[in-house]
């Protein structure tokens, strides 16, 4: 039988340390909608996600007050929108018209957050992918719900070149389009490789095509309580450290599978899978750089943190499968910068550069994740900074990202407050020198041999 | 686990006073929720009770116990919280 120990301790994971679980994103099928007028496509959008998701909020809630652990996001993603939208919008201004749509849907429906305004143009883009990519900015700033992610990579297909110089131009031209909100769009705005099918997290959720017509995704959370776990065993050998993380991960993902169990069984919608990433909050005590710290390095960014997060992204899987029936998603590590108190300290401090945070992604998910750079980036050393991150994942057969936020006006020095779970973010330097002879190439990258990996 | 039950876990925290027990329990009487085990501990000088409750007899939905439950700490000075005993069996059971 549970004893009053037991109890106490899960307890105080949940009130001092930041427990919860971070998203129920409910993945919705919309490749029945598809029609080739698109009043009637956005209709049948509409009806469909508000139909199939009217209960998710109520779920989620009731959830909460049975275990008494906060859900904090409640989150829909849908099928790509440019396959959605590929027989009946001729232009970028009909592909804005479904993201409204989108957006109604999400307000209807209560959640945080809609994610699948997504291409996947991995090999290459047919005319609707590249209405939809062109269409980003003006979607992201009229809508306030909507995600939107592209897939520009993959380690069969290689990378899209042209893809990756295109989403350049668009990155900046979305933050010129949110400049009063401090380009507060691209925090809506991820570029993939390896892109998930499965995914709960935002920016980067979309529904796959080879996913049922909806399924139950869950993300857990919990670097507050992994790291005041850590703080038990200083000085402590590497086994004992490793064996920590792995428990802790375990009791974590367990809280996960069961929100997802039953929110699965409430809704009659099948269970997916539990994303056993660590997400950071900008709370204090909720931070995956803090965990880093307590591991053994004095900020982010020092030496041995790049090993220390590839010890701590792979004990958290292994706890984490042993936990759930089914894992996904990007299931690692989060190092985004503005989402993270420790992450922002660590740059204010000037232990944590562009460059090692890109080292660090090499052993974790995500990638460059909600980092702020000077507006005057050029658009083509945003691209040569994506360029770098597809080719991690690609070579590495992991999923890498890409969510800079290139603030229009604003400059190395200064930060930017992007508020809530987004947080806020030192204006960090990018490194100047030109790459407009590599990225002004055209075509694609080859995909990579699969063997004779040094 | 028995079958039939509907077990929940009560946990009370807060300054030791006199009849926190006697009221939890009086109100559980009351709404036919029948207690199991009770354990009880000081920590850190704060009183900390446990009690394991099945709810399978309650004459009321689990949120409005969970609820009045909660209201009735704030009278008595205490935090009372209710919560279904899966999360702790996923928890620290394999």
């Amino acid at each position: 039988m549970i004893n009053i120990w037991e109890v106490n301790e899960t307890n105080e994971m949940i009130e001092k340390e930041n427990l919860d679980v971070r998203t129920i994103t409910l993945g919705i099928s919309l490749l029945d909608c598809i029609d080739s007028d698109l009043e009637r496509l956005n209709d049948r959008i509409y009806e469909k996600i508000t139909t199939i998701a009217k209960d998710l909020t109520a779920v989620g809630s009731d959830i909460e007050k049975n275990y008494c652990i906060p859900i904090v996001n409640k989150r829909i993603s849908v099928t790509p929108i440019a396959l959605i939208g590929a027989a009946a919008c001729k232009t970028p201004e009909d592909f804005v018209s479904i993201a409204q749509t989108l957006d109604r849907a999400a307000k209807q429906t209560g959640v945080n957050f809609i994610g699948g305004y997504s291409a996947l143009v991995s090999k290459g883009m047919t005319t609707a992918d590249e209405n939809l990519i062109r269409s980003i900015p003006k979607a992201l700033a009229a809508t306030e719900y909507v995600c939107s992610s592209v897939n520009v990579g993959s380690t069969k297909a290689g990378i899209n070149m042209d893809a990756v110089r295109l989403m350049g131009e668009i990155i900046k031209e979305t933050a010129e389009q949110t400049k009063e909100k401090d380009s507060f769009g691209c925090a809506k705005l991820v570029v993939f490789c390896n892109a998930p099918d499965d995914n709960p997290f935002m920016a980067g959720a979309f529904h796959g095509v080879t996913e049922a017509d909806a399924i139950i995704n869950v993300g857990v959370s919990g670097p507050g309580v992994v790291k005041t776990a850590l703080t038990k065993v200083r000085g402590e050998s590497f086994e004992v450290l490793c064996e920590t993380i792995k428990k802790t991960a375990f009791k974590i993902t367990r809280v996960g599978q069961l929100v997802a169990k039953e929110a699965s069984a409430k809704l009659g919608i099948p269970f997916g899978i539990i994303d056993l990433s660590l997400a950071p909050t900008p709370a204090i005590g909720d931070s995956v750089a803090d965990i880093l710290h307590e591991i053994g390095v004095e900020h982010a960014g020092a030496p041995g943190t790049t090993a220390a997060l590839a010890l701590l992204n792979d004990q958290v899987k292994k706890g984490g499968i042993m936990a759930s029936s089914y894992v996904g998603g990007l299931s690692g590590a989060f190092i985004p910068v503005s989402e993270d108190q420790g992450m922002i300290n660590a740059v204010e401090a000037g232990a944590l550069t562009l460059e090692k945070l890109e080292a660090m992604t090499c052993v974790c998910s995500v990638g460059l994740d909600m980092i702020a750079v000077p507006g005057k980036t050029k658009a083509s050393t945003i691209s040569g900074l994506i360029a770098d991150e597809m080719a991690i994942g690609m070579i590495n057969q992991k999923t890498t990202a890409v969510r800079l936020i290139p603030v229009i006006g604003k400059d190395v020095g200064e930060s930017v407050e992007f508020g809530g779970l987004l947080g806020h973010a030192p204006i960090m330097p990018v490194n100047s020198f030109s790459c407009d002879s590599f990225i002004n190439r055209k075509g694609r990258i080859p995909a990579p041999v699969h063997s004779f990996k040094n | 686990m028995e079958t039939g039950m509907d077990k929940a876990i009560i946990t009370v925290v807060g300054k030791d006073t006199v009849g926190i027990i006697a009221r939890v329990c009086t109100y559980l009487a009351d709404n036919g929720v029948n207690v199991l085990d009770i354990s009880q501990t000081i920590v850190s000088g704060y009183f900390n009770m446990m009690m394991i409750v099945d709810m399978s007899a309650a004459a009321k939905p689990f949120a409005d116990i969970s609820a009045e439950m909660d209201e009735l700490g704030v009278v008595i000075g205490v935090s009372i919280k209710c919560q279904r005993e899966e999360i702790f069996q996923k928890m620290h059971r394999i």
